[in-house]
């Protein structure tokens, strides 16, 4: 039964797209609920599911001129909440943009729609010995307008970039029903970085209805070295010696002995379970260049302590090393009823004492974290193991999850490197900035929506807001960091 | 005071933010000013002088962290030095165009080398800044880790705005290691569309390119990386192997624009393509760059028609140095320059910085 407020939306919205595409049924919105981060639901009142790029022009016009929320969603993977509906507001469901438009191969381009997942941009190019970087681990399912929201990164960042440095163009519709055309075919466009700006701004600015991604080469050879460490400083040293060394693996990733385990448990990779930490260094290129890396990452590992070395032989073999890694999540999700996925990013040679501060979080907390880490790109994913139905474990395992951004922040880090902010990290985003930088953002966004429409309570806070979490994290009169500046 | 090379290293940002407030205070519009280097670069720049080249000094530097701090008046050539000694460089190879370039004004213009579309741009390399707004309020954001997505992205949207949203204080940039061979071959390829080609299908294969240009009917292409893939790719591409010396030379040249195709006083203009795209359809000789995203023209050619050819082209076109100084960026659509203007707005209300520089009313 609708009420007032959205009986006239649903007219509105009506009157430039057909009702079939308009969903307001309880049992339909429920699968919009929630995006990848399940924890926190919400029902918008009403889903969209625009076919064409009038009808989106269309349904912001309208939303604009009643003053509704929009909340933007691809394939609603996303670990932060980014897509969580607004109570008052609209799901626009860009799912039925799915066409891959164009390959050009000869330029080294496929102009795409933004509901083309992730996966099938590389599978479409695949026939011309080209691929997209950029590979998010739920890269079978993400849609790229989603990676372009949250500028979504994956295992190879450090060799080959984010989605910002892996796209040339976006044609995107602002609340007002404006479309634009952001970048071009060429490697760069006049005026400000527009397309610099609107990836990774959470759908607060825009909505993307058409990208441009840059294509490459598919490497000839990748072969990947599994190091096993007694001590996960050492591991970290390691890290640091070969990029220290000139090295830049195609993908550099570091597991600690609790995801070993699970990982083993799960997939009988092979895995040293005896190992404090494990490194998966990949290297790729041409069969010269990945050959000689490879002599110089094994002679490096040795020299930095690692206890045994494995190198892969086959692609089979490299693909059995990855599957461990790629598989760390569900593998965590067998000996824990519920995890939690943080997404800090530190500095490379804060590791140790991260790791050690969020070992000391776990037990002040009484709750377990395992921890993969990005190590080349200083990337750390620890998962907090609660149970859900068990009371007040949820409720740690988030205060355990904000303790653990606010170090990352402490020690010179962010409180996202891939995930977004979305609704999950909003509070710590007052950790991350100060007052003037929030408002700095605010007047940004003011420039794009003028009446906060798009995503509203997403990705920046209010000052009102941050004034409260202040006061609530204030315990006996200290605040947990000093030294940073608060207001 | 001019800066020499013997300025010492010094945190100015305290006296700048006092200028920007009075500035503020009396609506006078500051001109943003390193080196000078650049200044041939964008349209008039009005309003007082804002030096900022006693600003100045690495501020942190870590290579195994792969990235590098500083001030924004820091010569670019000492930041380049202190790299090259740990074995590592800025990957964009931004162009100096003068001993006195710093690093404010290269991230200001945005500019970027040879290496561009092999391993990127330099707004790719820009990991966070520290500026003060129009308000003078010093704001600080990013940071020095390469992942990092919290908040909109303002410093890569700094970077090119030609000093229009702010005064850029502080900047980090990613580094990368120098690589280990370098060599640079040259073929003879007299037709520029043959040349295009060329480059677009070598840059679809899995070879170590790291630079390439088509000058005066002969293609030049750089491979980097490891040694054993650099001579592979060598034997594979063929053609004359210049000298090591000859060959950074002839790179530098068209970076810095010492070639001989930018000598003289004719307008230069340079069109930012698709690289793919067949030769323009323009008279006399052109310099091609970067696999054939970036073309160099000389001439005096009516704005509105380069304007059109560089955006049939998928790109847009710069009256890079010389001629009418009054209008030398591609005009904006409509709805997109409003934008701009909001934009502006929003970092900087009262018009206070580089006025004019990038458009008019900007």
């Amino acid at each position: 039964m609708m009420d007032e407020a959205t009986q006239a939306l649903h007219a509105r919205i009506t009157q430039g797209m057909p009702e079939r595409l308009i969903l307001a049924e309880m049992e339909d919105l429920r699968p919009y609920e929630c995006d990848g981060l399940a924890v926190y639901r919400q029902l918008p009142r009403l889903v969209v599911l625009p076919e064409t790029i009038e009808q989106v022009q269309h349904v912001l016009r309208s939303c604009c001129a009643l003053g509704v929320p929009v909340v933007a969603r691809g394939a609603g993977t996303g670990l932060s909440g980014g897509a969580l509906p607004h109570a008052d507001g609209v799901v626009l469901s860009l799912a039925k943009f799915n066409r891959v438009l164009a390959i050009d191969p000869l330029a080294r381009t496929a102009r795409v729609q933004p509901g083309v997942r992730n996966l099938a941009i590389s599978q479409a190019a695949a026939a011309y010995g080209l691929y997209y970087a950029p590979d998010p681990s739920s890269q079978i399912a993400c849609t790229i307008g989603g990676n372009v929201a949250e500028n979504a990164g994956g295992v190879h960042c450090l060799k080959y970039g984010l989605t910002v440095h892996n796209i040339r163009a976006l044609e995107v519709v602002t609340i007002d029903g404006e479309r634009l055309r952001l970048g071009g075919e060429a490697l760069d466009a006049a005026g400000y970085d527009l397309l610099a700006l609107l990836t990774g701004s959470e759908g607060l600015l825009g909505v993307v209805v058409e990208v441009t991604v840059k294509l490459l080469p598919k490497p000839q050879l990748a072969q990947v070295v599994m190091a096993s460490f007694d001590h996960v400083d050492v591991a970290g040293a390691a890290v640091a010696r070969i990029i220290a060394a000139g090295i830049t693996p195609g993908g550099l990733e570091m597991m600690d002995n609790g995801c070993i385990r699970a990982a083993e448990d799960y997939l009988h990779a092979g895995y040293p379970v005896e190992a404090a930490a494990i490194l998966l260094c990949e290297l790729d290129g041409t069969a010269e260049e990945v050959a000689e890396d490879l002599a110089r990452v094994e002679t490096l590992l040795r020299e930095a302590g690692a206890t045994a070395l494995q190198v892969s032989r086959s692609e089979e073999e490299r693909l059995r090393f990855w599957a461990g890694r790629k598989a760390a999540f569900p593998a965590v999700g067998r000996i824990s009823p519920d995890y939690y996925c943080m997404d800090g990013t530190i500095p490379r040679r804060e590791l140790p004492r991260v790791l050690n501060g969020i070992a000391a979080l776990g037990e002040k907390y009484r709750l377990r974290v395992v921890n993969v880490f990005h190590a080349g790109d200083g990337n750390l994913h620890p998962l907090i193991l609660f149970d859900g139905n068990a009371a007040g474990e949820l409720e740690r395992a988030e205060h355990l999850g904000a303790e653990i951004l606010e170090l990352c922040v402490a020690v010179g880090g962010a409180i996202t490197g891939e995930h977004g902010v979305g609704f999950e990290k909003i509070n710590q985003m007052c950790v991350q900035f100060a007052a003037l930088e929030l408002e700095q953002f605010h007047a940004l966004k003011h420039a794009f929506d003028p009446q906060g429409l798009l995503n509203p309570g997403k990705a920046i806070p209010t000052l009102a807001r941050c004034a409260e979490y202040g006061a609530m994290r204030v315990s006996r009169g200290e605040l947990p960091f000093p030294e940073l500046e608060r207001f | 005071m001019e800066p020499t090379h013997e300025s010492p290293d010094r945190d100015c940002s305290g006296e700048l933010r006092e200028r920007v407030l009075a500035a503020a205070r009396a609506r006078t519009p500051l001109a943003i000013r390193g080196g000078g280097s650049k200044a041939f670069y964008g349209r008039e720049a009005v309003g007082e002088p804002l030096e900022m080249a006693v600003h100045r000094g690495i501020v942190a530097f870590e290579p195994t962290e792969l990235y590098l701090t500083a001030r924004a008046g820091t010569p670019l050539a000492e930041i380049e030095a202190a790299l090259a000694a740990a074995g590592q460089m800025l990957g964009c190879e931004s162009p100096a165009f003068g001993p006195a370039a710093t690093l404010g004004g290269t991230v200001a213009c945005g500019f970027s080398g040879p290496r561009r579309p092999y391993v990127g741009a330099l707004r790719d390399f820009v990991l966070g800044m520290r500026l003060l707004n129009g308000a003078g309020e010093l704001l600080h954001f990013g940071g020095q880790v390469m992942k990092n997505v919290a908040g909109y992205d303002v410093s890569r949207l700094q970077t090119g705005a030609l000093g229009t949203l702010g005064v850029l204080l502080e900047i980090s940039l990613k580094t990368l290691p120098r690589p280990a061979a370098e060599r640079t071959l040259v073929q003879d390829v007299p037709l520029a569309a043959l040349a295009i080609e060329q480059m677009n299908r070598w840059a679809g294969q899995p070879l170590p390119l790291s630079a390439s240009a088509w000058d005066g009917g002969r293609l030049y292409l750089r491979l980097s990386g490891a040694t054993a893939a650099v001579a592979a790719a060598c034997d594979k591409l063929g053609g004359e192997c210049l000298d090591a010396a000859s060959a950074a030379a002839y790179w530098m040249s068209l970076r810095e624009q010492t070639h001989a195709f930018f000598a003289g006083a004719a307008p230069l203009w340079r069109l930012s393509v698709a690289p793919s795209t067949p030769p323009l359809d323009l008279p006399g000789p052109m310099l091609i760059e970067w696999g054939g995203g970036q073309r160099w023209w000389r001439g005096g050619g009516e704005a509105a028609r380069l304007h059109a050819l560089a955006a049939a082209a998928g790109g847009h076109a710069t009256l890079f140095r010389g001629g009418d100084r009054r209008e030398v960026f591609q005009p904006l659509a409509p709805a997109l320059a409003a934008l701009h203007a909001r934009i502006k707005a929003s970092f900087d209300p009262h018009a206070l910085f580089n006025p004019g520089r990038l458009y008019a009313g900007l």
